[in-house]
C-alpha cells in the first residue's frame, strides 16, 4: 500500500469551514485513481492537503504514505518522499529560470533519496530527452518558471518536472483543462510513459477524454467534501453521459 | 495571503540577528574629544600637518554648516543627532612602531599588527599581488594602499585622500568641491568641515587601469563619526573600475557615516564605481545601527564619458544615499544599478539624479529594492533634462519586492524636462513574495529559504550582472545572510 487516507477532515484554516467530510481512499503502488466530480466538491484542496498546503486544517483523520505519517511531514519533506502534485493552476515564478529551479529541485529530491547531486551537463542531457518526449522548445528550460507561459504550456511543465523528479506517487489536478487535442495525446503519453507497475497515479478530471487514454484502475466521485461513489473505468463513461445530477440528488444534504 | 506565512517568514528573518563583520579590534588609539568646534577643525587639519588653503577650506565649510539645517525630509525616521556627541578623529596607533607617517618604504611596518589581522578577518587582501588594488580605511585613517607602485608605472595614482593633499596639492586642489561644494548639504558640510581621510584616484589620459581599485571602510572606534573624502579623476580616454566596500563592529549606540565622492570623468573616459555596503543595521529594532548619510556625485565633463555607479545596499540602520550624475559632456552616458535590501528595522531612502545637460546625453537607472521585516524601501530619483539637452534620453525602471507584510516600499520618481525632444521613459513594478510561489517551490521538494533566495536573486539579477565578479558574488552572499540568518 502506498497512501492510505482515512476519515480526513480538513477546513479552512482560521475559518470554521469544513471542506473535507471524511475522505477514505487506499492506492496501491501501480494504481491509477481518477477521481472526478463537480466544481467545488473539494478536488484541489484534498490534491492541496496531501501536497502540505498551510491554508487547510486537518480536524480529523490520517494519512500513511509509504509507510510513513504524511500529515507529520513538511510540504518539501512530503515532494522528497517521492509525492508529486501537478498544479490546477501552475503559478509563475518570474527571475527565476526553468533550469535552476528544476536542477535546484531535483538535487533536492536526489538528497533525500541518498543519490549523489547531478552535475550540470548530467542534468541537462536528462531534461533535454524529457523535454523531447513532452515535444516542448528546448529553450522553455531557460525562461523564468511559468512566467508568459501560456496555460497549456503550464501544464506541459508540470508534467516535465513530474518526469524529472521521477515520484511514487503523482497527483494531477486537471492537468487536462486547457490542452488542445494534440497536447492532450502528449500528456497521456507521457503519463504512460511514466508507469512502470509500481509509480502511482491520483488523476483529477472533468474529461472522460483524457481518461481514455490513460485507463484508470478505479474511478471515483467526489460530492461534498466526500467520496460518494467508486467504481471502474465505466463509471468515466456513465459519468460523461449522465453528468453528476443522480448523484447530487442523491447525496446532497 | 495568510497570516501564519508572514509570521514563519518572520521567524526566519529574525534568526538574521548575525553579523559576521561585528568585532572589534584592541588598539591604541589617537582620538579627539568629543565635540565639535573649530579648535577641532584646526586639530584635524594640524594632526595631518595640511597646508594653509585646506584648513581653509574646511573653516569655510564648518561656518557654513552652523548656518544649516539637519534634513529630514527624507522617508527615514531618526531622532535629531548630538553632533557635540561624537568625536571626529579616531587614528590607530601602533605603540611598537614609528610615529611619524613618512617612512613609506616599508609600510607594513607601520601597520598595527591587530589592524592587519581585522583586514585579514573581513577578507580585504592587503599584499601586492592581489587581483585588487586596496586602500584599506580604519576609523579616520588610510591603513595601507596596496599595488600603488605597480599602478604608478602607468602613471595611476591611488593613495589616500591625506596624502594626495601633501603630494598632489595641484590636483586636489583642481579638483576638490567642483562637483560637491561644500555648501552643497547639511552632511557635505560637516564632511568639508572634519572630513578624516579617503581616497584619491587619477588616472591619466589614455591608461585603462588593468585592475580593480577599492576602498575598504572599516569603523573600529564607538562614538566616532566617520568622514571619508573620496575624489576620482579619469582623464581623457582613461578607464578604472573602483569598488566600495565597508563594515562596522555592533555597538548599541549610533554611528554617524557622512562621506562624500566627487567623480570627474573627462572626454571619452569611463568610471565603473560599485559599492557593496553591509554597515552595522544595529540590532531587531536597528538601535545601534550605522546612520549613512553620503553624497556621491560624478561629472561627465567631456564629450562620450560615463560614468556607471552600481551599489548593492543591505546594511545600516539609516541609508541616504543618492549617487548621482550630472551628464555635462555631448553623448555622455550615466548609469545607475541600485539593489537596496531593507529587513528588520532599517530605512533606505535611496536613487539617484541624472542631470542631462549636454546633447544626446543617455541615462538608465534600474532600482530594485527588496523590503522584509518592519523596514522601509524608498526609491527616489530625479531626472532632469535641461534645455540644452537636445536629443537626451532616459529609461528608469524601478521595482520593489515586498516580504511579508509589515514592510513597506515607496517610489518617487521626479522628472523635470526643459527639452521637447528628449524621451523619458519610466517603468515600476511591485510584486510581493506570495505563498503560493513558496508553495510550489516546497512542492518540488525545495526549502523555504532557498526558496527566498532563488526568488531574490532573480529579482536582482540585473543589477548583479553589471557588479565586478568577486562582488557580485559578495552581493549574493550578503543578501542571502541578511535575509535568511544562515551562517555565511
Ligand atoms: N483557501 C480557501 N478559502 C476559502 N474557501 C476555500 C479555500 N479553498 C477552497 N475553498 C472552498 O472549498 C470548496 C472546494 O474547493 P476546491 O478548489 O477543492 O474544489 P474543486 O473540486 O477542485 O473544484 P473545481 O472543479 O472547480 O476545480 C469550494 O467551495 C471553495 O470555494
Ligand atoms: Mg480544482
Amino acid at each position: 500500500m502506498l497512501l492510505e487516507v482515512k476519515n480526513l477532515h480538513a477546513q479552512v484554516a482560521e475559518e470554521d469551514k469544513e471542506i473535507l467530510k471524511g475522505i477514505d481512499l487506499t492506492v496501491n503502488p501501480g494504481e491509477v485513481h481518477a477521481i472526478m466530480g463537480p466544481n467545488g466538491s473539494g478536488k484541489s484542496t484534498f490534491a492541496n492537503v496531501l501536497a502540505g498546503r498551510e491554508d487547510y486544517e486537518v480536524t480529523e483523520g490520517q494519512i500513511t504514505f509509504d509507510g510513513e505519517d504524511l500529515l507529520e511531514m513538511e510540504p518539501e519533506d512530503r515532494a522528497r518522499a517521492g509525492l508529486f502534485l501537478a498544479f490546477q493552476y501552475p503559478v509563475e515564478i518570474p527571475g527565476v529560470s526553468n533550469k535552476l529551479f528544476l536542477f535546484t529541485a531535483v538535487n533536492a529530491v536526489r538528497e533525500a533519496r541518498g543519490l549523489p547531486p547531478l552535475a550540470m551537463d548530467e542534468f541537462e542531457a536528462l531534461a533535454a530527452e524529457k523535454m523531447k518526449m513532452l515535444k516542448m522548445r528546448p529553450d522553455m528550460l531557460e525562461r523564468s518558471v511559468n512566467v508568459g507561459f501560456s496555460g497549456g504550456e503550464k501544464k506541459r511543465n508540470d508534467m516535465f518536472q513530474m518526469a524529472m523528479l521521477e515520484p511514487k506517487l503523482a497527483v494531477m489536478d486537471e492537468t487536462d483543462s486547457g490542452l488542445d487535442i494534440d497536447a492532450l495525446k502528449v500528456v497521456a503519453d507521457g503519463v504512460n510513459r511514466l508507469r512502470d507497475g509500481q509509480r502511482s497515479f491520483i488523476v483529477v478530471t472533468h474529461y472522460q477524454r483524457l481518461l481514455d487514454y490513460i485507463k484508470p484502475d478505479y474511478v471515483h466521485v467526489l460530492y461534498n467534501g466526500r467520496i460518494v461513489k467508486s467504481g471502474g473505468f465505466e463509471l468515466a463513461q456513465e459519468l460523461e453521459e449522465k453528468g453528476y445530477d443522480d448523484i447530487i440528488r442523491q447525496f446532497s444534504e | 495571503m495568510a497570516e501564519t506565512q508572514y509570521q514563519e517568514i518572520d521567524t526566519l528573518l529574525q534568526k538574521n540577528s548575525f553579523y559576521k563583520e561585528g568585532f572589534y579590534t584592541q588598539t591604541v588609539v589617537d582620538k579627539l574629544e568629543k565635540g565639535i568646534n573649530e579648535d577641532v577643525i584646526r586639530a584635524i587639519s594640524a594632526k595631518k600637518n595640511e597646508p594653509e588653503w585646506m584648513l581653509q577650506w574646511r573653516l569655510q565649510a564648518y561656518h557654513h554648516w552652523l548656518t544649516m539645517k539637519e534634513p529630514h525630509w527624507a522617508k527615514a525616521e531618526y531622532a535629531p543627532l548630538d553632533y557635540q556627541d561624537y568625536s571626529y578623529y579616531a587614528a590607530p596607533q601602533c605603540a611598537s612602531c614609528a610615529t611619524d607617517h613618512d617612512a613609506t618604504e616599508d609600510e607594513d611596518a607601520l601597520i598595527d599588527p591587530e589592524v592587519a589581522k581585522a583586514f585579514e578577518a573581513l577578507g580585504v587582501p592587503l599584499d601586492d599581488d592581489a587581483e585588487i588594488a586596496v586602500d584599506a580605511i580604519f576609523d579616520s585613517v588610510s591603513i595601507k594602499t596596496t599595488q600603488r607602485e605597480k599602478l604608478k608605472e602607468l602613471g595611476i595614482i591611488f593613495c589616500s585622500f591625506s596624502e594626495a593633499v601633501q603630494e598632489y596639492p595641484d590636483l586636489v586642489r583642481k579638483y576638490l568641491g567642483t562637483v560637491v561644494p561644500y555648501h552643497d548639504n547639511f552632511f557635505a558640510a560637516l564632511n568639508a568641515a572634519v572630513a578624516s581621510d579617503g581616497t584619491f584616484v587619477y588616472v591619466p589620459p589614455g591608461v585603462r587601469c588593468p585592475v580593480d581599485i577599492s576602498t575598504y571602510f572599516r569603523i573600529n572606534e564607538a562614538k566616532t563619526g566617520q568622514f571619508e573624502r573620496t575624489l576620482l579623476i579619469a582623464d581623457k580616454g582613461s578607464y578604472v573600475s573602483y569598488i566600495e566596500g565597508c563594515s562596522a563592529p555592533i555597538r548599541d549606540t549610533y554611528q554617524l557615516h557622512a562621506a562624500v565622492v566627487e567623480v570627474i570623468v573627462h572626454e571619452d573616459a569611463e568610471v565603473k564605481y560599485s559599492t557593496v555596503q553591509n554597515w552595522y543595521p544595529g540590532d531587531e529594532d536597528c538601535e545601534g545601527g550605522i546612520l549613512n548619510f553620503v553624497t556621491k556625485r560624478g561629472l561627465c565633463e567631456g564629450r562620450n564619458s560615463k560614468l556607471s555607479w552600481t551599489q548593492a545596499e543591505t546594511g545600516s540602520a539609516i541609508t541616504w544615499k543618492y549617487p548621482s550624475c550630472i551628464l555635462k559632456g555631448d553623448n555622455s552616458i550615466g548609469e545607475f544599478y541600485s539593489v537596496a535590501l531593507t529587513n528588520r528595522r532599517q530605512q533606505a531612502d535611496t536613487g539617484t539624479k541624472m542631470i542631462h545637460i549636454g546633447k544626446n546625453t543617455r541615462s538608465t537607472i534600474i532600482s530594485k529594492g527588496l523590503s522584509a521585516g518592519k523596514s522601509d524601501n524608498t526609491y527616489r530619483g530625479l531626472v532632469k533634462i535641461m534645455p540644452s539637452a537636445e536629443g537626451a534620453r532616459n529609461y528608469t525602471q524601478c521595482d520593489s519586492m515586498l516580504i511579508g507584510d509589515k514592510c513597506g516600499a515607496h517610489t518617487f520618481p521626479y522628472i523635470e524636462v526643459e527639452n521637447p525632444t528628449a524621451t523619458v521613459e519610466h517603468e515600476a513594478t511591485t510584486s510581493r513574495i506570495g505563498e503560493d510561489q513558496l508553495f510550489y517551490f516546497k512542492a518540488r521538494g525545495i526549502d523555504e529559504e532557498d526558496a527566498i533566495s532563488m526568488m531574490v536573486n532573480g529579482f536582482c539579477k540585473e543589477v548583479f550582472k553589471e557588479l565586478p565578479l568577486e562582488f557580485a558574488q559578495e552581493a549574493e552572499e550578503l543578501l542571502k545572510i541578511s535575509l535568511e540568518g544562515s551562517v555565511g
